[in-house]
């Protein structure tokens, strides 16, 4: 049973203290939460996907004041409406789109740093895979987002996506995997319209951003115990190392506290990051509002050219060089397999890469194989770049194959 | 815990409200009413075809409008609209109390509203009941025989100056 | 430093993806086609020509030429030009199944040259000759009877050309250039003008029934309805429209479209409507741009000396 003193004044420091333990929640969140000292830059990246999970809520608060979510006038709801009408409404749209790529971009570092310095083990699993839901989700949530504009990419990413969930042809397996019914399930009716619409908003205003936040909490539920990972991979004690720091033996201590110091350097890298992420609100932003999406949706019109964001195109490139089904297993198994990797590498190492052997070599193979699988998903599939394609899908399943032979034979040095 | 006064931290701190503040400006004007709706808050209306003792109910911005043309022998108001040679009550067909449309009826000569029972005269003052003041008069001007509700004109400047109406 | 070259790394692999799936993607995609500066002389025409169409529009194009050659007598064309306000009146008729443009600003809109084409062969000067066995059955074809000799053309050009008839804003220009095709709903333009404030549901209806009526005459002249250009702007690169506003056929084969026949100024008066329309915030996004950049270098500036007075006693 707590102590309540009856003479504290109400809301003063000690009053709340015994309500709500806030010296407490201060210090094991804040002031006493430790980090490694030896980071570098790219271990601001999850804030700064806080702060871009922020700025994409705030933005789209007031993108929803205006947006109507119906087939006849959602086009003109937001390129009228919102672009010329609402006071700074172009802003909110431009810094809206802007932030949904750029989110991917960062999305990417924070995942291949978590690869390169192996902090997806050795007690850092559930990380992992929270982080790797998120990027489920956050996935989700960007392709239900561009539904909304219903613009052409809008009307004819929504047919294609959700024509994939038919499943394997009607003569594969006499037909068990087949389900014609289900796509006209998904989208309320036989093509994209009014229902598909207002569910896709549904999702993309409402439950998803309500599990993105939940599946948030989780990931820093996750994070608290394991504490974050440092450049070298060392194991530390950190109640020693709190002790040292806290004796004001700052130098020698291996951590430092979240608040002030670790949160000093993150906003300054935010500060780097703004800068560039403003200007290409302002001026750079056509990678983000494609223009075949200012053409308003047309059920009989397929644009020329149609192909996902960016950050789906190592994804889509994958299913691309083969027929349906092959595709739809190859399909499969990219979505799965960056969530495998804490089980596909046999050794328990913890170091960056470079420290790594063979690992090392799969690493740089695995970027490089992601950006020609990024850059071939958007070229045209004719000619060479289909052949470069198909190389490089077959790359990524065979080195994810040999992840599991590489690691077991690597040296515990 | 810091033993310095964190300067940097405060200036830094001050310079990134000022931001906020920017971006608090925006928000607000984000939530202002669109240009389409400011312009579509003027209405023009006639009020030659109306009849005595007759009620007409039009709508601006959204409200009810009462026009009543006044009798020949009616002693003359300060809230009449003169208009080719007819007098007209042109006043908000809300109950000053809290906001029902009142009946008007004409036998009477009287608006009731039925909400709490508050009564106005045939001009709109307020006679009984709880409303607090006489029907508003909206912003007018006079063209012709009609009136265009949103402008103002030197006569509604007249009764405002007057205190027979409060802004609408 | 060791996090400079991690940066270095991480900014050069993201510029490589973005090259790759931006520019360089979209340039295999879309393949250059080259704008000829607004100038019509047939040199165009004759080499985008089909190998049957070449002899002819090499005919075409150098009589265009000479007439271009000739003195016009801007008096002798104003006579003339009466004929022509037989079907430009204004009046907002449709004929053959467009509405004839008013010829107010044609001055300052078209090209010399391509009104002279234009007058002599309407089909073959705005492209779409492929369209007709016989270019006399183009709704305009007519002129070719009431203004025949060279120098009648010479004439009616040179007055075209010297009429001024009050300000061309961009709106005038898109109006008498594109909007008896194009509609501009942002804009509030149909292909009937701008659409009037209606007092009752009724009188709206009933002219949104009498554009509808425009449209489907205008669709069956030109086989599907123009689109509408609100925000066409934004829906395309400015290499793309500044071509196919010189000439539809370049990014379109095959389109009904016709040239129109613009200057360069009238393609800028034009262009500045498309991006009243289709991209008002420009103006603001510059700017304001500048500002908030500037502010978050300065929020930088402090972030790293705060970032400093935390780290320094740590090494």
């Amino acid at each position: 049973m707590a102590h309540f003193d009856e003479k504290a004044k109400p809301f003063s420091h000690k009053w709340l203290n015994e309500r709500m333990a806030v010296d407490t929640v201060k210090k094991v969140l804040s002031t006493e939460y430790w980090i490694p000292k030896d980071i570098n830059f790219l271990w601001a990246m999850g804030m700064i996907l806080a702060a871009t999970f922020g700025i994409l809520i705030i933005s789209g608060i007031f993108l929803l004041m205006y947006y109507q979510p119906d087939v006849k006038t959602a086009f003109d709801s937001v390129n009228y409406t919102i672009m010329s009408e609402v006071g700074y409404g172009w802003l909110w749209r431009h810094v809206h789109g802007v932030a949904a790529s750029v989110v991917f971009l960062v999305i990417y570092i924070h995942m291949f740093t978590g690869i390169y310095y192996g902090s997806y083990k050795r007690g850092r699993e559930m990380i992992w895979l929270s982080g790797m839901l998120l990027f489920v989700l956050f996935s989700a949530e960007a392709f239900s987002g561009y539904m909304l504009p219903w613009g052409q990419m809008s009307y004819w990413a929504g047919m294609v996506i959700t024509n994939l969930f038919e499943g394997f042809s009607p003569t594969i397996a006499g037909g068990v995997a087949n389900f014609p019914g289900f796509v006209e399930w998904l989208r309320g009716d036989y093509v994209p319209g009014q229902a598909f619409l207002t569910r896709f908003f549904m999702l993309h205003v409402f439950l998803l951003p309500l599990v993105i936040i939940a599946v948030i909490v989780l990931h820093f539920a996750t994070l608290r115990l394991p504490h974050v990972n440092n450049q070298k991979g060392k194991e530390i004690d950190f109640d020693e190392a709190a002790k040292l720091y806290k004796e004001g033996k700052k130098k020698e201590s291996k951590v430092i506290p979240f608040n002030p110091v670790f949160l000093s350097k993150d906003i300054f890298v935010m500060g780097v990051y703004f800068i560039l992420f403003f200007y290409l609100v302002f001026f750079h932003f056509n990678f983000a509002m494609d223009p075949v999406n200012f053409d308003p949706a047309d059920g009989l019109k397929t644009p020329a050219h149609i192909y996902p964001e960016w950050y789906f195109l190592w994804s889509y490139e994958i299913l691309r060089p083969f027929n349906k089904d092959l595709g739809l297993i190859a399909f499969g198994f990219a979505q799965v397999a960056f969530f495998l990797l804490p089980f596909l590498d046999k050794s328990p190492v913890v170091a960056p890469a470079n420290k790594r052997g063979l690992f090392k070599v799969w690493f740089w193979v695995m970027i490089v194989d992601m950006i020609v699988l990024t850059v071939m998903g958007k070229l045209p599939p004719e000619g060479i770049w289909t052949v470069i394609g198909l190389v490089a899908a077959l790359v990524f399943i065979a080195l994810f194959a040999a992840l599991p032979f590489i690691t077991k034979f690597e040296k515990k040095a | 815990m810091s033993n310095r006064r964190d300067f940097m931290g405060m200036a830094l701190g001050s310079f990134a409200a000022l931001g906020a503040l920017g971006a608090l400006y925006a928000a607000k004007r984000t939530w202002d009413p669109l240009p389409s709706v400011k312009s579509a808050g003027f209405t023009t209306i006639d009020l030659s075809p109306a009849q005595e003792n007759v009620l007409v109910t039009e709508k601006w911005r959204g409200k009810p409008i009462f026009i009543l043309k006044q009798p020949a022998n009616a002693p003359k108001s300060d809230r009449e609209i003169h208009v080719a040679g007819g007098r007209y009550l042109v006043v908000v067909g809300l109950c000053t109390h809290l906001g029902c449309i009142p009946a008007y009826l004409a036998d009477k000569k009287q608006f009731k509203c039925a909400c709490h029972g508050g009564e106005f005269d045939s001009l709109g003052v307020n006679t009984f009941g709880p409303p607090p003041r006489p029907l508003d008069i909206p912003p007018f001007k006079i063209s012709g025989t009609s009136v265009i509700l949103g402008e103002t004109g030197p006569e509604y400047e007249k009764m405002l100056a007057a205190g027979l109406t409060l802004k609408v | 430093m060791k996090e400079f070259k991690i940066l270095a790394v991480v900014v050069i692999l993201s510029l490589i993806t973005y090259w790759g799936v931006e520019p360089f993607a979209h340039s295999q995609m879309h393949k250059h086609v080259e704008g000829h500066n607004f100038v019509y002389d047939g040199t165009a025409d004759i080499a985008d020509a089909s190998k049957d169409k070449v002899a002819a529009k090499k005919a075409f194009w150098g009589e265009v030429n000479q007439i271009a050659k000739l003195p016009g007598n801007a008096a002798a064309g104003e006579a003339l030009f009466a004929t022509c306000m037989g079907c430009h009146n204004g009046a907002g008729i449709n004929m053959g199944g467009v509405i004839p443009p008013v010829l107010d600003h044609a001055g300052s809109l078209y090209d010399k040259n391509y009104l002279i084409a234009l007058i002599k062969d309407p089909a073959m000067a705005s492209n779409v000759d492929h369209k007709y066995a016989n270019t006399m059955m183009h709704p305009m074809g007519a002129v070719q009877a009431m203004v025949t000799t060279p120098q009648q053309i010479a004439d009616v050009v040179a007055y075209i050309k010297a009429k001024k008839v009050g300000k061309m804003t961009p709106q005038v220009a898109y109006e008498e250039a594109c909007g008896r095709c194009h509609a501009n709903r942002y804009g509030n333009l149909t292909q009937l003008g701008a659409t009037p404030k209606f007092k009752t549901e009724k009188e709206a209806l009933a002219h949104q029934m009498k554009v509808l009526d425009e449209q489907d005459l205008i669709k069956k002249y030109m086989g599907k309805l123009p689109p509408d250009l609100s925000i066409m702007i934004r829906a395309r690169s400015e290499q793309y429209m500044e071509t196919f506003i010189e000439n539809p056929q370049t990014q379109l084969p095959g389109t009904s479209m016709p040239r129109v026949g613009l200057t360069k100024e009238g393609y800028e008066e034009v262009k500045a409507y498309l991006e009243e329309t289709g991209d008002p915030s420009k103006d603001a996004r510059h700017a304001i741009g500048p500002w908030v950049i500037l502010f978050f270098v300065i929020f930088t500036i402090l972030a790293y000396f705060w970032k400093k007075h935390h780290w320094k006693d740590l090494h």
